[in-house]
């Protein structure tokens, strides 16, 4: 997508964003609640209409060509919108209709995709009986039904147990190592970090930076950060020497973190740089 | 998929029609009782209850009056609620269309396909109360294997009437207003249960704009016999009606659902 702008009223939600996900790469978005992430996700789908700009979906312009597009993509929506009251295999089911897969195919596209969210066990289970974990894994593996060549994941593992994350992680790194491209938002930095071959960090519907994790993290933080605890008091000295002397900084709550080191580091606790770091100094804001 | 694809594609609409057929193996039940229950009790409480003191409307037993009548009532039941309420909740609390919407199907063909399945359920939901007039006496007729198509192109209507109200409605509680307002006055008035020739002149012709009213002429005819040219206006205002909601319904929904 190229300049694209979308406005709500007087609220600008994307603000002249562009973005690519090369081919068989996992882009991730990555910004805080209301940086424009589920916007830009809609409006790759055609639920949301771009005011300006262009967008592109597997060689097809959109809005007009959008349902040809849709067709090899797949989608995982932040809010659940599975049938709860239908087994895990009817969901699954439904979608090889929506999706258009033949007479023939249905049946092994549905037990491939039970397979992948390792819920063949839980074939005739209804949803309203599985546990969150599972639920999102069914709610990726309906977006795999017809193998999609663009997976669309917004906030994948928001509100989940961090052992059910990592089970969604090994789940989405396998899609990505087969191939498909990815295209994920999210908030959780570590989330961005581990699997994303490139990430787009946005800000109040731009994107401020872009890059391989690691290269944006060298880039914007250097590779080690040095916190320093102290009273408040202590910490605003901290972080005034720091500046004078050209580092960067961020304040973690408890602490100073000074970035962008060059030899001359003040004494304190050393940790590598992270992306978290990139973000807080490109956006001036702190996410979790 | 490749090139230009059409409207109202038939993959799209079977995939919107699948779902709502899996759906309701979980949920025929009350579904089907709510359906046809209700009209019953309508037909037996008026036709007893009343037809203990009148014998005879216009020329009819009044069981087999109440009974073509409360065909309409069933369509009706079985298709604008169906709806409405279906719509609301699969658009606001389930975002069932959200994701219905991301794989390749449009906004025109979910309205049709929901609206065809409301349709089908409110042409066999319809027949309920004739079933049962005939357990009663009402005599069969071959002009009565015709009810399940009007039923069917007047469920049409309803249905997308019903899925207009919910894209319009902000809130499920806005559902009083049409429900209090437009559909029971709609449903008393459409020759049910008495006929619209007891009522004053300006009512008479008011009705003549009531689809209900149409379905319920239609469905006696088809059991007491056709009267070809008016049945023919009949099935032209049922299906103008069910045309003008189809397009409102599409409209209004594709604002709702897309930015």
């Amino acid at each position: 997508m190229r300049g694209v702008v979308k406005r709500f009223g007087p609220i600008t939600a994307v603000d002249g964003l562009d973005l690519e996900v090369p081919e068989g790469s996992c882009v991730g978005l990555l910004g805080p609640n209301g940086a424009g992430k589920s916007t830009t996700m809609r409006m790759l789908t055609a639920q949301a209409i771009a005011d300006e700009g262009e967008l592109e979906v597997l060689g097809r312009r959109l809005p007009e060509d959008s349902k040809q597009a849709r067709a090899e993509c797949g989608v995982v929506p932040q809010l659940d919108n599975l049938d709860v009251t239908l087994t895990v295999e009817q969901n699954l089911i439904v979608f090889a209709f929506l999706y258009r897969l033949g007479r023939g195919e249905r049946r092994a596209a549905v037990d491939r995709a039970l397979e992948i969210a390792n819920l063949t066990d839980r074939a005739d289970t209804r949803v309203d009986k599985l546990s969150g974990g599972m639920r999102r894994r069914l709610l990726i593996a309906r977006a795999l039904v017809h193998r999609p060549r663009l997976v669309l994941l917004d906030e994948p593992t928001v509100g989940l147990d961090p052992q059910v994350r990592q089970e969604l992680w090994a789940l989405i790194d396998r899609l990505r190592s087969e191939g498909t491209s990815v295209l994920m938002s999210t908030h959780y930095i570590e989330e961005a970090e581990r699997l994303a071959d490139e990430v787009t960090i946005m800000s109040h519907g731009k994107a401020v930076a872009r890059g391989a994790p690691m290269a944006l993290i060298e880039e914007h933080a250097g590779r080690e950060a040095v916190e320093i605890y102290g009273s408040p008091a202590r910490l605003a000295e901290v972080e005034a020497e720091a500046r004078a002397a050209g580092h960067a900084t961020r304040r973690t709550g408890t602490s100073i973190a000074v970035l962008r080191l060059n030899g001359d580091a003040p004494e304190g606790e050393r940790r590598p740089a992270n992306l978290e770091d990139v973000f807080v100094l490109l956006t001036g804001e702190e996410i979790a | 998929m490749s090139g230009k694809v059409g409207r109202l594609e038939r993959p799209a609409l079977l995939g919107v029609l699948m779902r709502e057929v899996i759906n309701f193996s979980s949920y025929w039940r009350s579904t089907t009782f709510s359906a046809t229950v209700e009209p019953t009790i309508y037909l037996l409480a008026f036709g007893f209850g009343f037809g203990s003191l009148v014998s005879t409307v216009g020329g009819y037993d009044y069981v087999e009056f109440v009974g073509t009548g409360t065909v309409a009532t069933a369509v009706l039941f079985s298709s604008a609620f169906a709806a409405m309420f279906g719509t609301f909740i699969k658009y606001k609390f389930q975002r069932t269309y959200d994701a219905i919407l991301a794989a390749p199907v449009d906004t025109e063909e979910l309205v049709t396909a929901e609206a065809a399945w409301i349709a089908f359920r409110a042409g066999v939901y319809g027949c309920v109360p004739m079933l049962v007039a005939i357990v009663f006496g009402l005599a069969p007729a071959w002009g009565m294997l015709l009810v399940p198509f009007f039923g069917a192109i007047a469920g049409f209507g309803w249905a997308c009437f019903g899925i207009l109200a919910s894209a319009m409605a902000s809130s499920i509680e806005n559902f009083n207003y049409i429900i209090s307002a437009g559909l029971t006055p709609l449903f008393l008035v459409a020759g049910t249960f008495f006929p619209l020739t007891q009522l004053p002149d300006w009512a008479q012709n008011l009705a003549q704009l009531n689809p209900l009213y149409h379905l319920v002429q239609l469905v006696r005819h088809a059991a007491f016999g056709f009267d070809a040219w008016a049945d023919v206006g009949h099935v032209a205002v049922l299906v103008g009606f069910g045309v003008l909601m189809w397009r409102l319904a599409i409209w209004r929904l594709q604002t709702r659902l897309v930015d």
